[in-house]
């Protein structure tokens, strides 16, 4: 097991480098800030060492999801598919019909947008234990659209017994992996790949399959959260601690099935309420959040932040984090421009 | 390549007369419903004959054992020929057949998984079944297991390119124990398969693709057995396939000449006369064979 490392941040120097698309770069934590590699990889070992049921795939995009590892590690284990998403959930749902549990990987994209109805009529329908382990969910890459999955909790959030997980960090990865390769049905994992940052060992907390966790209380406002936004929500919310304003900071990072009593023990106390996700304001978890509120005839006002309903630019993703108003920094504006 | 030697008089007469029970018993689920894809049942029947009745190693008692050879239907809108041929393998109860696609039936009017014992996989859907064949063949590797998994595909379904994904990772990592069947009855929904999206020469492209492959006349139950026999006795690293061209509607000549051929209609008082048109060409082909 890899463990986290600690450098402290780097001074910077005199001129700043022009800002990379950071495109095809597979690292997602900044220079010098704590992190865990390929937590997805090594966690999938790990498992396997345990459950000699669990087998491995991929699209040609081992090296770009972090399944490397576990190809290198195991590669007895290990099916290559080839450039062919649709081959990829079918191969792992005839494995799984044999009794085996495939971690299927590829980015998001592929798996939703053009294997979907492979995923849904082969693998939901039948209810197997197929996990997809995706990578580049939301904004996590400068190179646009056909490789950012903004969509892929809209469209998958309709997949009956599909189970959705939207991790923060490197911790949340590690833990989760077991517990989708012990879950009956069919697992979605938000891959976040390379350097993953290591954030939410600093907290009283443990990645719970259809669990969300209250990372931090606060009077003023509550931010419900899922994936790498719930990182960028703490530091947000540390921000404005110490403008006096407290911000309580509900981590969901299973979307379906949701923790709808975990949500509505936070709410009905007067409180500003946003929901922060790496997805767009359609589809994602702030729907998941308005339903559970509506359904159970609650008057929340709620605010959403996540991408635009739109085709994203591309570019460097710090300067489109600002753009789309999901860095850190946007999150602290918005909160101030709400109060 | 050589061919097993010629099947023994009574395998065939046991298996025609297999085919023709499968026949009826698409004809008794289709006038439940008044309609459907009968001809295309009617197609297949001799084929799912030789696989029910003498190729696939099945329990009738357990139809999910372990040891069974997996038979994939990937065209789900084949269903009420697959429900026939369980009844045949004693699978499903004959009774059963009257529930075809009603209320609360096990067998629903395309075949899933998850509704009716011994169906493999979801097929409504086309262009799914061999990716599927795949992932079984693997596990089945993975396993040790001598077993066979079967993929009943359609010429049509050809058009769907994940079957040539499937195809072409099947070769790559030399599936031999996966042997898919085309039904080639040259129909789709549109009219003519051949007249709309043409995949002809089959049996070439499947081989350019690395596979085994061989073709035949789908009604000639002889021809069937030597050809799915030495698919599975063949000791090439290669998955199989074996392209069989059928006649839609075959046994009953009035559906064989049906215009609208890919989803029937059938009159309420065409019923009796279907039975008696496949009585009929069954007397004629096993008088034939007795000659």
């Amino acid at each position: 097991m890899t463990t986290p490392t600690s450098t402290p941040s780097p001074t910077p120097t005199s001129t700043p480098a022009a800002l990379r698309s950071g495109a095809m770069s597979a690292d997602l934590a900044a220079d010098g800030q704590r992190a865990i590699s390929a937590p997805l990889g090594h966690a999938l070992v790990a498992a396997a060492q345990r459950d000699e049921r669990i087998v491995g795939l991929s699209a040609d995009l081992a090296k770009y999801t972090d399944l490397h590892i576990f190809r290198d590690a195991m590669p007895e284990r290990f099916h290559q598919i080839g450039m062919a998403e649709q081959a990829l959930l079918g191969a792992a749902t005839g494995l799984a019909m044999e009794g085996f549990i495939p971690f299927a990987s590829t980015y998001s994209v592929f798996a939703t947008r053009r294997a979907y109805d492979f995923l849904l009529l082969d693998i939901c329908e039948a209810n197997l234990n197929v996990n997809l382990v995706c990578a580049l969910p939301g904004l996590t890459t400068g190179y646009g659209p056909s490789h950012a999955a903004t969509d892929d909790l809209a469209i998958l959030r309709a997949a009956p017994r599909l189970t959705i997980v939207d991790p923060c960090d490197a911790i949340d990865i590690q833990q989760a992996v077991p517990q989708l390769a012990a879950a009956e049905g069919p697992t979605y994992l938000r891959l976040l790949r390379g350097r993953v940052p290591a954030v939410l060992d600093e907290y009283d907390y443990t990645f719970e399959l259809g669990k969300a966790a209250l990372l931090r209380d606060g009077a003023d406002v509550l931010v419900v959260s899922s994936g790498l936004m719930t990182e960028r929500v703490l530091q947000a919310a540390t921000a404005l601690e110490r403008d006096g304003i407290g911000v309580a900071v509900l981590h969901a990072p299973t979307i379906k099935p949701f923790d709808e009593e975990a949500l509505v023990a936070q709410l009905g106390t007067g409180r500003l309420v946003l929901t922060a996700e790496n997805h767009s304001v359609v589809g994602g978890l702030f729907d998941t959040v308005a339903r559970v509120v509506a359904s159970r005839g609650l008057g929340e006002r709620i605010t959403p932040i996540g991408l635009p309903d739109g085709f994203l630019e591309a570019g460097a993703l710090p300067t489109l984090a600002d753009r789309y108003g999901v860095s850190t920094a946007a999150i602290v504006e918005r909160v101030r421009a709400l109060l | 390549m050589t061919s097993p030697a010629t099947p023994a008089p009574e395998r065939i007469l046991r298996l025609r007369e297999a085919a023709h029970r499968i026949r009826q018993y698409a004809l008794i689920q289709a006038e439940v419903q008044g309609q459907g894809y009968i001809g295309q049942a009617l197609d297949i029947a001799d084929v799912l004959a030789v696989l029910f009745a003498d190729q696939l190693h099945l329990d009738p008692l357990d139809p999910e054992s372990a040891e069974r050879d997996r038979f994939q239907l990937s065209i789900g809108h084949y269903a009420l020929a697959l429900y026939a041929a369980l009844v045949e393998a004693k699978v499903l109860p004959a009774e059963e057949l009257q529930t075809y696609a009603g209320d609360d039936s096990r067998l629903p009017m395309s075949s899933m998984r998850t509704y009716t014992p011994g169906v493999e996989i979801s097929g409504g859907s086309l262009g799914h079944g061999l990716g599927i064949a795949n992932g079984v063949a693997m596990g089945l590797k993975r396993k040790g297991s001598e077993r066979f998994v079967y993929n009943l595909l359609s010429d049509g379904e050809l058009g769907e390119g994940s079957t040539w994904e499937a195809a072409a990772v099947a070769a790559h990592h030399r599936l031999d124990n996966l042997i898919a069947i085309v039904d080639f009855n040259d129909q789709q929904a549109d009219g003519k398969s051949t007249h709309m999206l043409s995949m002809e020469p089959v049996t070439e492209k499947f081989e350019a693709f690395g596979w085994e492959a061989r073709r035949c006349d789908g009604h000639d139950v002889p021809a069937l057995v030597q050809n799915l026999t030495a698919l599975r006795e063949s000791t090439q690293p290669r998955p199989r396939v074996l392209i069989v061209d059928t006649t839609l509607g075959k046994g009953v000549d009035f559906l064989e000449a049906r215009e609208k051929l890919h989803f029937m209609k059938v009159e309420p008082q065409e019923w009796a006369l279907a039975h008696e048109k496949l009585a009929q060409s069954h007397r004629a082909l096993t008088e034939d064979q007795a000659r």
